[in-house]
């Protein structure tokens, strides 16, 4: 009985799922869809919250796990979902392919990320991935008229299978070495086997590289842009933004909780996927002019410094990493929205100068789309310079000086199509002239959003006590 | 008896494997497949996983793969363009092929997972049922991944209805919902023209 109290949050979610299918065959239509999925996702938040655990419980002989870790993680991911659910939902209903299948599939994708968070075992861990990728999967491809979106659909769907298989292939080497599938078997049986090292380094290569592929990190970065720019703007947000939580929840499961006696070795193949993130990330987005990808190549730059934190292989650096994540997820979450508030029907604004003068159009929005470029850039106060800060030091804490000084290069370099955009709101004649027109709960919502990135940036301690917690227990 | 039997076994299921990658014609590459899965049925029966065994050429054979086969022969693939390149593109995938099947052969070699690396398979009683002992484990144990693979079976059965369900558009079926809701806007649209010029 325990068992299903720990994975209640789950639950709520997949029954819900399972009756809002059945929901989406009524005449009452999307609002109703919509108006059950955010509830849904509501509950499954507070759920959460008020179970969370002080210390480590298992459950289902040992294949979830619920700590503070995966309390935090699952939050986030609750509240990312629900925001991407908000700033969607006015160019779903204003198009019919996508309208009810976005929500439904969006749930059951929430559902994989939160059985990844909250795993304890490889088998969890595959499965929730393969869960939430096939919803993805299929949310790309929902735009079935767009040449485009079948494209990217097709570009995630075989890079993803082949990722997968990559994973699979690692963790069954693993598997043949230590005889378990269960994470911390594994973890305690590593130091049995130092003979077999070379066995154990050729099974983490592979399963370095399917996280890679997950998390879209050089040189396994070549779906992200093609997806961001084909896939229809909610997807794009709901793609760019939760499963990046849940992708650094598997690196963590993995790496840390699963192999940390192997850190000398991870720690390497890290710093290279981070230099090369950083590097292609940056200087290719200067190229863009489609923003979509623009962003694209930002979060591949992003992903590289999330792993700085990784890579330093302490608990605060651990802590800094998580930082990095919620606070890049909802940074990506409000510069995808601002996408879709300009956004009307028939127009698609994916273009960079589609911002030209939009503080002449709506003040405010202007302002909001300042501070999360500001915050995407790392300029203080904003919270986008603490998770930089954060990762930095502790890679420099953990004596990659050189590292430490590319990144801050890269980050300088990165800050100029930041900076960009913030020129042409402000300083360009608008091209369009027309009211930006969306809903009340948007515009709610989206201040909120460029609030949040303020307020965090002004009191960051808060955020981090609570990563720091989080890592601490995750042992 | 029994390692011949293996051998006999090991035997077509490489053979049947690497003909399947390498014959031109899809339609032979499918049949050798379904070889391959024969073959490795039996090696499962030695192992005493009758179930599993069964359950392969059952699902496999008698579904996945016939299904396969109607969608090759439906589908008319021209092989030239699959083809091109292929020169261009050779030295490269050979220096990577060979670099992994190095480093494979290194790390999943007998060295490590040589016969006397691995425990002897046990013997069991004659009573003894490989499936109820599948059974325990699937519904005990292992529920939860059990119960998320169902679900990730029901995504998949929703994604591709998703997909594939278009509404005809040959029906002349009315939609009186949608005539009832309609506004003046979207039937007639005023056009402000500027008045001739009379001479």
């Amino acid at each position: 009985m325990s068992d299903l109290i720990l994975s209640l949050p789950e639950l709520v979610v997949l029954g819900m799922a399972c009756a809002i299918l059945l929901a989406c065959v009524s005449r009452r239509g999307a609002g109703l869809v919509y108006g059950l999925s955010q509830g849904t996702l509501f509950a499954a938040l507070l759920l959460t919250i008020a179970l969370g655990p002080r210390n480590r419980d298992l459950a289902f002989h040992g294949l979830f796990v619920s700590d503070p870790l995966a309390t935090v993680l699952n939050s986030a991911i609750l509240l990312v979902s629900m925001g991407a659910f908000v700033y969607s939902q006015d160019y779903l209903a204003a198009r019919p392919f996508l309208s009810r299948e976005y929500f439904v599939l969006g749930l059951f994708a929430v559902l994989g990320m939160m059985v990844m968070v909250s795993a304890n075992n490889f088998l969890t861990i595959y499965l929730g991935l393969e869960l939430m990728s096939l919803s993805l999967y299929a949310m790309v491809a929902m735009h079935r008229d767009s040449a485009a979106a079948s494209e990217a659909a097709m570009k995630y769907f075989v890079l993803g299978a082949l990722a997968s298989g990559m994973l699979l292939y690692g963790i069954s080497i693993l598997y043949g070495v230590s005889g378990s599938l269960d994470l911390h078997t594994v973890a305690g049986s590593l130091y049995q086997h130092a003979d077999r090292s070379l066995l154990l380094v050729f099974g983490l290569v592979f399963v370095i590289a399917g996280i890679a592929f997950k998390l879209g990190v050089v040189p396994f970065h070549m779906w992200i842009p093609d997806v961001y720019e084909g896939s229809p703007t909610p997807v794009t947000l709901f793609l760019g933004t939760a499963p990046k939580l849940s992708g650094f929840a598997i690196a963590f499961r993995l790496l840390v909780e699963g192999m940390e006696g192997m850190v000398a070795d991870w720690q390497q193949m890290l710093v290279v996927l981070a230099v090369l993130s950083m590097a292609i990330g940056n200087i290719v987005a200067i190229a863009q002019w489609n923003i979509k990808r623009m962003l694209a190549y930002s979060t591949i730059a992003h992903m590289g410094f999330l792993l700085l934190g990784l890579l330093a292989g302490t608990k605060s650096g651990y802590a800094g990493s998580m930082f990095y994540v919620i606070a890049y997820a909802l940074m990506s979450m409000g510069a995808f929205g601002m996408i879709l508030l300009l956004t009307r029907a028939g127009f698609e604004s994916d273009r960079i100068e589609d911002f030209k003068g939009l503080a002449e159009r709506s003040p405010w929005f202007a302002f909001v789309m300042l501070m999360l470029m500001f915050s995407l850039a790392g300029v203080p106060p904003f919270v986008g310079f603490w998770a930089k800060w954060f990762v930095i030091k502790e890679a420099l804490a953990a004596g990659f000086v050189w590292i430490a000084v590319l990144a801050v290069a890269f980050s300088i370099i990165g800050a100029y199509y930041y900076l960009r955009i913030i020129k042409l709101m402000y300083f360009d004649t608008p091209e369009e002239t027309a009211p930006l027109s969306c809903g009340r709960e948007m515009r709610f919502v989206m201040s909120l959003n460029g609030l949040a990135v303020l307020g965090l940036g002004v009191s960051p301690g808060v955020l981090m006590a609570l990563c720091l917690s989080a890592v601490g227990a995750g042992r | 008896m029994q390692q011949l039997v293996f051998y006999f076994f090991a035997g077509i299921l490489v053979v049947s494997g690497t003909l399947v990658i390498t014959v031109k014609n899809p339609v032979h590459a499918a049949l050798f497949l379904v070889l391959a899965f024969f073959a490795s049925a039996g090696v499962w029966l030695l192992l005493e996983a009758e179930f599993l065994a069964i359950t392969l050429v059952l699902v496999y054979v008698g579904a996945v793969m016939v299904l396969f086969l109607f969608v090759v022969m439906m589908l008319d693939i021209n092989l030239t363009p699959l083809r091109e390149g292929f020169a261009r593109f050779l030295p490269v995938g050979a220096a990577v092929a060979f670099l992994m099947i190095t480093a494979m052969v290194l790390a999943v070699g007998p060295r490590y997972f040589g016969a006397d690396r691995v425990a002897e398979a046990v013997q069991h009683p004659a009573g003894y049922s490989n499936t109820r002992e599948l059974g325990r484990v699937l519904y005990t144990d292992y529920l939860y991944p059990f119960e998320i693979a169902a679900v990730i079976l029901l995504v998949a059965i929703v994604a591709a209805i998703a997909l594939t369900l278009r509404p005809k558009r040959q029906t002349k079926a009315q939609k009186p919902e949608e005539q009832v809701a309609v506004r003046r806007a979207d039937r007639v649209r005023l056009v402000k023209m500027a008045p001739d010029e009379r001479q």
